[in-house]
């Protein structure tokens, strides 16, 4: 493998800026894309962020004019709808795009050009979205963004109440973006099942591959409900149709299960990416293979089918009846199962282990230690009376927040951490590693433990501001140091990034002791990956290799 | 313990023969298939959920849409789609044995009959909303209508498209035994645009009335 | 690699935040608490639900305490797990072993799948016994029937029971012929979807057009609650507060009597009562006893008897009528009503004239 040590073309290191441009532009490789997804999904993070620190400075003190009612309430759409879609869900299949055809020994996905295509279907998905600034007359003649919440409920998105174009940005942005969204989890999907090495039958397969597996699949049965959703919302804005018109007999509450139908799904989307990742990282720190492995593939397969039964948990307080209410908060409680396995796994993994805390561990720790507070939030909520009190309340916002950013957010820095050495071939700074993990702790908890509280005190979510009277001032306050706190960490990331890709340290083919096949080629890799194509006969070939004396397939 | 040295990547283990189910092809294919069920179901889902919702007065289904009475358009309709799916199915089969001459004359009469299908739909939109005055925006009904519909008819018009590409290729004497598997992927595709009908039909023209 | 901290630097780091955590946690619940002082008839600065002054708002409570109980067990049980193994398995620093390999455990992984499907199925039977408690599908014997419709962004109170409508506060008994009184609300929407909650008087019920919805509150103390709209309805969701008001019996018959009349006649006030009728006022607000009747708009037959205006975005004054009438837009940008354009004058004048209508 030495002789890989130079990866890629030649003529790289020769090639103009605008020949690079071009080689980026029109690659179909998935290493690329894979940057590139990741790449803009962290500028979006940046967006999304500046959005979110606004709300927070509006929110700071009672009464507070800093902001119009309406630019807040386009804030907070937009912050959802980036975050969600222009940031976890690039990310995820970003890391997917690069890992996934690694650690499976291939060459590529299964079909490079619909790769790219989805890449940049989401890309002007994303740019249409935000072109509403400038492009979406609103009712006064300026451009707007729009402004009915990131999950858009009818008839508020109808015309008669969202005059101007504003939400037809927000629907078609969606739209394009979620097309490339399917097209690439159908391509994921496909590498998985086809086109794994010799030897590695499903069960031989990393955890990560099958937690992408299963996501996939969600994306695929998922995405498309919303985009049918969407597309009747626009008939219904732009050629009159009914559905969700109720002036005409349409309906609000349809809306509602639709979205929620696809938003259920969406969150899990989300959050088993960052699964996937932990489940890498923890083992290979705490040099222990990870505990209960048939159970963890059992555990993310019924979380993928549990979750597409749950919707109706959004819908609580819609006025529906006991019967209905009590099926969904049970079928919401079972999820609590599964996950449960997948944490006492990882804890499982940790006991015995002899765990070196670099940064990518630190950050699956916090995500344990965060995830947890959100999933337990998560299980109050499905408590349908104590629903009724916090739903649509800071509460939930809170809950939110654990999971979204405790969980997936930390999950993908500690990613980051663990693979840009095998992406840039340059280590990040350990030190400034950890700076940022203990800032974003502690902002991050500074700024969503205390919405808990607002919420059971009665904050309702999406206000754009709040009497000095009702006793939220203290929790407010806490809630927006919190975020001066995170910036500060976020900061640290961007510096270190920087950084590291000037002058950071060489990492070698397998900086971090690895056991999966992407640690087997060079650091970058070379653009078809291996020189040959591996076999294994297990999980962790390398393993294997490293301890001929002793390997995992004896076991398996 | 064993006593294995590691010499290369393929340490001594038992040999595992390397299976696969399908081609990536296939699997492509069934995977948009089944993303395009979960489109269609919702629409679908949607359009029964609003039956018999419309204020009374406006247009209801039994007004315009019969399937009982004498020329019976939609079953007409309905039965050269569903036929197509017998004459690609021969088509692909000519193919996989190098027929090409048989391949091209099932493959004409599968396009033919979609398009005998896609005219039939144009001749009821055309009757619909230019005699009865149904649109998309008179009620519920015409919303749902059109939009099941009109989709199902979007998917018939790009099989159509596709299959008329393979047809000029066959002209052309591009077409030969080895793309069978190809061809049979887009066979795939029009018997999901058939299934698909199977279920618009009962669910608009049957159930809805 | 970094520059090492020591060991025990970072030992009491990591225990200073874990304490610094769990205090949090501790202190968060008795300072919600604390920050909902009682008043002697049950009023509270907050609107928390950690004060509950009807039935269905006290048995959720009761049932909160127990998911708390049991979600803040599994916490403390956890975290400490993953606190232990930061201590107990941090590698060595010259420890270049491997861990020993340990694939699973059947037992182990049975228990743990066993005692959580334990522990919600617990939770499940409870919370679903109050669910059935306190949705009531159809009103309970004795209550008083109040209708609510909720605009953009106001709310809309009909009494159908004494035949006369209100608008941002919701006056209900604590008691009728000395017992206890089930309200029973019918929600309705007038445009897009809204959400009745006042947490000290129950959960909260999504108002939907198209789609009507109930909801039983039984109050347990008199005083004065608020809450406000909980389902983003557009620009001024944020203002779209509640007042509810409990009376004592013999105080809300009072109020209704009152509410009952039409509204009063004041000749000093002539000239402003003419400027109102001949604007468009009256499209949109009714008086009742006069020629406004529009029905976009809350009705002010009894504006004076409120302490709010524009549902609660500032107190019902002299001044701030004023500034309302004037231009609405100035205290609740984004709302429904339009300026008139009225000079001072003219507008000095409405006022008296508002003011008249106690
Ligand atoms: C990453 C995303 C993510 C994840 C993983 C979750 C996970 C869960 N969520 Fe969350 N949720 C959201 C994202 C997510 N959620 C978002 C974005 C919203 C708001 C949307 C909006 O309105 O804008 C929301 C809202 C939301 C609601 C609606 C609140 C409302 O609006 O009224 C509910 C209600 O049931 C809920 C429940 C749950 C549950 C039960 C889980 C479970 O999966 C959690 C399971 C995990 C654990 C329980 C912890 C570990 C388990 C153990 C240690 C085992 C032992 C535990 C027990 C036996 C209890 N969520
Ligand atoms: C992955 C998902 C995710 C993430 C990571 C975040 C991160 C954050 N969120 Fe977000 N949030 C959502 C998903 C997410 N959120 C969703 C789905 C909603 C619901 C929306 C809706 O109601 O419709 C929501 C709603 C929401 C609200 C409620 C708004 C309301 O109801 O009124 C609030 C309020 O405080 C908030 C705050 C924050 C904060 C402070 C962060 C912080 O953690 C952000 C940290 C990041 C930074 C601090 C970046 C800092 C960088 C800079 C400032 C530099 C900028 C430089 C350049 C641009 C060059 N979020
Ligand atoms: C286009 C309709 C419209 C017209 C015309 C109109 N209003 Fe209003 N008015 C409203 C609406 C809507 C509200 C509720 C606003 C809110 O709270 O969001 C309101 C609220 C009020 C309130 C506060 C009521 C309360 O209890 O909160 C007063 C007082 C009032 N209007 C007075 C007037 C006067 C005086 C005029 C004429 C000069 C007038 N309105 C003309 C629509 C109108
Ligand atoms: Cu009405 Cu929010
Ligand atoms: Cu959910």
């Amino acid at each position: 493998m030495t002789a890989l040590d130079h990866s890629g073309n030649p003529l790289r290191a020769k090639a103009t800026f605008l020949g690079r441009m071009h080689e980026w532009v029109s690659t179909a490789d998935h290493k690329k894309l894979g940057v590139m997804y990741v790449t803009t999904g962290l500028l979006f993070f940046l967006i999304g962020g500046l959005e979110a620190t606004m709300m927070r400075w509006q929110l700071a003190v009672p009464d507070s004019s800093l902001l119009s009612p309406s630019d807040f309430n386009r804030l907070f759409t937009m912050h959802g709808t980036t975050m969600v879609f222009l940031v976890g869900m690039p990310i995820l299949l970003g890391v997917a795009n690069y890992i996934i055809p690694m650690q499976i020994g291939a060459r590529d996905l299964a079909f490079p050009r619909l790769n790219a295509f989805g890449f940049w279907l989401f890309l002007f998905g994303g740019l249409l979205l935000y072109f509403s600034y400038f492009g979406a007359q609103g009712l006064y003649g300026m451009g707007s963004s729009p402004d009915v919440g990131w999950f858009a409920y009818a008839p508020l998105t109808e015309r008669t109440y969202s005059r101007g174009h504003s939400t037809d940005y927000w629907i078609l942005g969606l739209l394009v973006s979620s097309f490339g969204s399917i097209a690439t989890g159908i391509n994921l999907i496909t590498t998985i099942l086809t086109m794994r090495c010799p030897g590695m039958t499903l069960m031989k397969m990393p955890v990560m591959v099958w937690v992408m597996l299963i996501d996939a699949i969600l994306i695929m049965i998922a995405m498309p409900p919303l985009a049918a959703a969407q597309v009747m919302l626009l008939f219904d804005r732009l050629m009159g149709a009914h559905f969700f018109d109720v002036q005409g007999g349409g309906s609000a509450i349809l809306w509602q299960n639709l979205f929620w139908f696809f938003g259920h799904p969406e969150v899990y989307i989300l959050i088993l990416p960052a699964f996937a990742y932990v489940s890498e990282i923890i083992p290979v720190f705490c040099r222990k293979v990870i505990f209960g492995y048939p159970l963890m593939v059992a555990a993310t397969v019924s979380i993928g089918f549990i979750s597409l039964g749950v919707w109706v948990h959004h819908l609580f307080a819609l006025g529906l009846s006991p019967m209905v209410n009590t099926i969904f908060m049970g079928s919401t409680m079972l999820i609590a199962i599964p996950t449960g396995l997948k944490m006492f796994n990882w804890v499982g993994t940790m006991i015995g282990g002899k765990i070196r805390f670099d940064t990518p561990m630190l950050f699956s720790t916090g995500f344990l230690a965060l995830f947890l507070i959100g999933g337990l939030t998560g299980v109050m909520l499905s408590v349908v009376p104590f629903d009724w009190q916090v739903s649509d309340s800071y509460f939930v916002v809170g809950h939110f927040h654990y999971v979204l950013f405790g969980g997936l957010v930390f999950a993908i820095f500690a990613a980051i951490y663990y693979w840009f050495p095998k992406v840039t071939g340059k280590m990040l700074s350990e030190t400034l590693g950890k700076w940022q993990f203990w800032l974003l702790f502690i902002g991050f908890n500074l700024t969503f433990g205390p919405m808990h509280v607002s919420g059971m005190l009665g904050m309702p979510r999406r206000i754009y501001t709040y009497h000095a009277d009702r006793g939220w001032e203290l929790w407010n306050m806490l809630s927006s140091i919190g975020v001066l706190v995170q910036i500060a960490g976020v900061t640290f990331f961007v510096w270190n990034v920087i950084q590291s890709l000037r002058k950071g340290k060489d990492a070698g083919a397998d900086p971090w002791d690895g056991w999966t096949l992407e640690w087997a080629t060079t650091s970058p890799p070379p653009e078809y990956n291996f020189e040959e194509i591996p076999k294994v006969y297990s999980c962790r070939p390398l393993w294997d290799l490293k301890h001929p004396e002793d390997p995992d397939w004896k076991y398996e | 313990m064993t006593t294995l040295k590691a010499q290369s990547m393929t340490v001594q283990a038992p040999p595992e023969p390397k299976s696969q189910l399908l081609n990536s092809g296939k699997c492509g294919m069934l995977c948009l298939i089944v993303s395009e069920i979960a489109f269609f179901g919702t629409l679908l889902a949607v359009y029964l959920f609003y039956i018999g919702k419309d204020p009374v007065g406006t247009i209801a289904p039994s007004d315009v849409l019969d399937v009982s009475v004498a020329p019976m358009k939609v079953v007409f309709n309905s039965i050269f789609l569903l036929t197509s799916s017998i004459w690609i199915t021969l088509a692909v089969r000519c193919l996989a044995r190098g027929n090409i001459m048989g391949f091209a004359l099932w493959w004409l009469l599968t396009i033919l009959f979609g398009a005998e299908f896609l005219v039939g739909t144009g001749m009821e939109w055309y009757g619909l909303i230019a005699v009865e005055g149904l649109t998309i925006r008179t009620n519920l009904f015409g919303s749902g209508f059109f939009t099941v519909v009109g989709f199902h008819a979007a998917h018939v018009t790009i099989g159509l498209f596709l299959l008329s590409l393979v047809f000029v290729l066959t002209c052309l004497g591009k077409m030969h035994k080895r793309h069978a598997e190809k061809v049979e992927l887009l066979s795939w595709y029009w018997h999901f645009v058939d299934g698909i009908w199977i279920a618009v039909f009962t669910i608009v023209y049957i159930l809805g009335n | 690699m970094s520059r090492r901290i020591t060991p025990a630097s970072r030992r009491s780091l990591l225990r200073g935040i874990a304490i610094a955590m769990l205090a949090a946690i501790f202190l968060a619940v008795p300072e919600a608490w604390a920050t909902a002082p009682i008043c002697e008839n049950g009023a509270t600065a907050s609107p928390t639900m950690f004060a509950p002054r009807s039935v269905p708002a006290k048995m959720i409570l009761d049932l909160s305490w127990l998911v708390w109980g049991i979600c803040f067990g599994i916490f403390l049980i956890m975290e400490g797990l993953i606190i232990l193994c930061i201590f107990k398995y941090r590698r060595a620093k010259d420890d270049d072993t491997e861990a020993p390999q340990i694939y699973g455990s059947n037992p182990i992984e049975l228990a743990w799948t066993i005692v959580p499907t334990l522990i919600v199925f617990v939770l499940f039977l409870v919370s679903a016994r109050t669910i059935f408690e306190i949705e009531k599908t159809s009103a309970p014997e004795g209550s008083l029937e109040i209708t609510v419709i909720g605009h953009q962004w106001w709310w809309e109170f009909d009494y159908p029971e004494y035949g006369f409508v209100t608008a941002n506060e919701l006056h209900v008994p604590a008691t009728r012929d000395g017992k206890r009184v089930p309200i029973y609300l019918t929600l309705e929407s007038n445009d897009v979807i809204h959400s009745f909650w006042v947490p000290q008087l129950g959960g909260k019920t999504d108002v939907v057009p198209n789609h009507i919805n109930h909801l039983w509150l039984e109050p347990t103390m008199t005083g004065t609650y608020v809450g406000q709209c909980a389902e983003y309805c557009g620009t001024q969701h944020a203002n779209m507060l509640i007042t509810v008001v409990v009376h004592p019996e013999e105080e809300f018959e009072k109020w209704v009597a009152h509410q009952k009349t039409e509204a009063v006649d004041d000749d000093t006030v002539a000239v402003g009562r003419d400027l109102f009728q001949r604007t468009a006022c009256i499209n949109c607000h009714t008086i009742r006893g006069t020629v406004a009747n529009g029905t976009f708009a809350p009705d002010l037959t009894h504006l004076m008897s409120r302490s709010v205006i524009g549902s609660g975005v500032v107190s019902n004054t002299a001044d701030n009528l004023a500034i309302w009438v004037y231009d609405p837009q100035i205290l609740k940008p984004g709302c429904r009503m339009p300026s008139m354009k009225l000079t001072k004058k003219d507008v000095t004048e409405i006022v008296q004239y508002l003011l008249t209508l106690k």
